[in-house]
């Protein structure tokens, strides 16, 4: 588990230095071309990375639960969900407890975010809280707590920010180059042969680097997202509460309202995901759902890395695994969890409309709705904005205080 | 000085290095072990500190488990007791109540009443995480002892482990039983 975290570190510093040396790249091209130097477009292209990432270093959780508007909750809100989450913060060893956001939607998506294991947030949507069983949700926070604790939450982040300057910067220098050359710019009469390799070499960069810049980051997403399952299985010891959870994420399709694209990657399964496409492409962010839960449903033997990386292997025919090979090799025999027997037998039905009823008495109580059980057992929803003193039941005819 | 002279300076500073990161990563991971013993002693209490709850709220209930009532009582105090007494004896003491404890939950089957409280439910919901939260951090202890332990027996860092004074941990095992299978106490 440590080696892994220690590989990841090595892997993203080799990553970043990567995109970063492309959007360099990219400054001092375009520094060269529009302004006759290159110092001074590097200057720009850093002055605006270096912005966007403070920003998101400071405030970037803050934004993103913002953007999503996710609302926090307390222990009491949801006793369940809050002891789910510290299970998963004691079996990974998180010395800190995360804070847990809720998420008005009926969508079924979680996500973490946070700027180090010591400033982190869970946030769930409702519809998750819904529809999936104990274990299952325990195998989705775990998923969510090794984001954490893989140190992937402020790593997607800050790629995700430099993958945003250079598609600024990109689509800045296209409009600028494009207005130039229609108002005949000012170089048409120097230039000569350097001039022009510098342009072409300029417009290259600005289709590529972007693009480039994106296949970079989605394909480190995508493996975040494999080691992210294999920790879940090692914390939970059982792989089949994750498999089972991907599978009802898989089979609701409907989007989460408040995601966009830049989010999307944060998320446990893509939010903008269609039905039936086997999305094994370069330019999605998420490894395939039937993909995870079949390389989850093959760890026989064991619930530990070594156990995931083989399934991986035999899913993939061979080839290369998606666990550092130190990490592997320092963590023993790792013995899976018996099923509870409601999981094995099918949830029984009452669980299922006990949680629906808890997850909306819930949400009425975030809305700031009081809730009045009437003598007969109807509950009354009190609007924030009710004026009146007493409201009458519409089932029985009782007069109820407020 | 002679080129002889630089190599050896550079051999025992690398040798000093090698020391003291070796060293310091022991250190850290006994502290890990440490904390991570800390985790399960917050958890076991938070099981003593329910238990009290959860027999008054079954007494009312049960009429015909005074035993399994009392045993549960009994083992939790034995329990509360072993505290401080070493891994080993605090493991077996706190077993047993898992045992006494999956006994009391088995027979609440039958009765329909105590099942349906909102209290039990509650205290239910709580008893059946803190199991889990024991278990969970049973096994990150394991884990930190293991780790711990091969960097204590494995060359070259057990020479420094032995002249520091590092001893290996022992493993939190689970000795009775019926806790081997992993406690039941979720029936929700």
């Amino acid at each position: 588990m440590w080696e892994q975290i220690r590989a990841n570190r090595i892997r993203s510093i080799i990553l970043v230095i990567g995109m970063a040396a492309l959007l360099l790249l990219l400054g001092y091209f375009l520094g060269l071309y529009f302004l006759d130097s290159a110092v001074g477009g590097i200057a720009i292209a850093l002055a605006i990375w270096v912005v966007m990432t403070l920003v998101a270093y400071f405030q970037g959780d803050s934004i993103l639960l913002g953007l999503a508007k996710a609302r926090k909750i307390k222990r009491d809100d949801h006793p369940r969900l809050y002891n789910i989450v510290e299970e998963m913060r004691i079996a990974s060893g998180l010395e800190k407890m995360p804070d847990i956001y809720i998420i008005d939607d009926p969508a079924l998506n979680a996500f973490a975010t946070g700027r180090n294991p010591e400033r982190a947030s869970v946030a769930v949507t409702s519809g998750l809280l819904q529809k999936l069983n104990r274990d299952e949700l325990q195998g989705v926070i775990g998923h969510e707590i090794a984001h954490i604790n893989n140190r992937d939450v402020l790593l997607m982040a800050l790629c995700g920010v430099l993958l945003g300057t250079i598609v600024i910067l990109a689509w800045y220098a296209t409009r600028m180059l494009f207005f130039s050359s229609v108002a005949g710019g000012r170089r048409s009469s120097g230039g000569g042969q350097a001039q022009l390799i510098i342009l072409a070499v300029g417009i290259v960069l600005m289709i590529m680097a972007p693009i480039a810049a994106q296949l970079i980051y989605l394909a480190i997403s995508r493996k975040r997202e494999y080691m992210a399952d294999a920790s879940s299985a090692l914390y939970t010891r059982y792989p089949e509460g994750l498999a089972s959870a991907l599978e009802k994420l898989a089979a609701s399709t409907a989007p989460v309202k408040s995601a966009n694209q830049a989010s999307a990657p944060m998320y446990i399964v893509n939010p903008f995901r269609k039905k039936g496409r086997a999305a094994t492409d370069l330019s999605s962010t998420h490894p395939p759902i039937s993909e995870r839960i079949r390389i989850l449903r093959s760890m026989a033997g064991g619930a530990s890395l070594a156990d995931y990386d083989s399934a991986f292997r035999q899913i993939h025919k061979g080839g290369k695994g998606v666990i550092a090979p130190a990490a592997i090799s320092s963590a023993g025999t790792v013995s899976l969890r018996q099923a509870e027997p409601e999981s094995v037998s099918g949830e029984p039905e009452l669980g299922r409309v006990e949680r629906t009823r808890e997850v909306s008495d819930l949400m009425w109580r975030m809305n700031d709705y009081k809730t009045i059980t009437c003598d007969c057992g109807t509950k009354l929803r009190i609007p924030p904005k009710l004026k009146s003193a007493s409201v009458k039941c519409p089932h029985c005819g009782r007069i109820n205080q407020v | 000085m002679s080129i002889g002279a630089w190599i050896a300076i550079g051999v025992v500073v690398v040798l000093l290095i090698m020391v003291v990161s070796t060293y310091n990563g022991l250190v850290r991971l006994r502290n890990r072990v440490k904390n991570a013993w800390a985790q399960i002693d917050v958890q076991l209490k938070r099981r003593h500190d329910l238990i009290p709850n959860l027999v008054e709220t079954a007494k009312g209930y049960m009429k015909h488990e005074r035993e399994t009532l009392e045993a549960v009582t009994n083992a939790r105090n034995l329990a509360q007791g072993a505290i401080g007494s070493g891994v080993g004896a605090q493991s077996k003491a706190e077993g047993e109540l898992s045992s006494a404890l999956s006994r009391l939950l088995a027979v609440v089957e039958n009765y329909p009443d105590l099942k349906a409280s909102q209290n039990f439910l509650a205290l239910q919901e709580e008893l059946a995480s803190t199991e889990n939260k024991i278990s969970f951090s049973r096994q990150f202890y394991n884990d930190s002892v293991l780790r711990y332990n091969n960097k204590t027996e494995m060359f070259p860092s057990n020479i420094i482990a032995g002249m520091m004074g590092f001893k290996a941990s022992e493993f939190f095992e689970v000795t009775v039983a019926e806790e081997r299978e992993a406690p039941k106490v979720d029936f929700s």
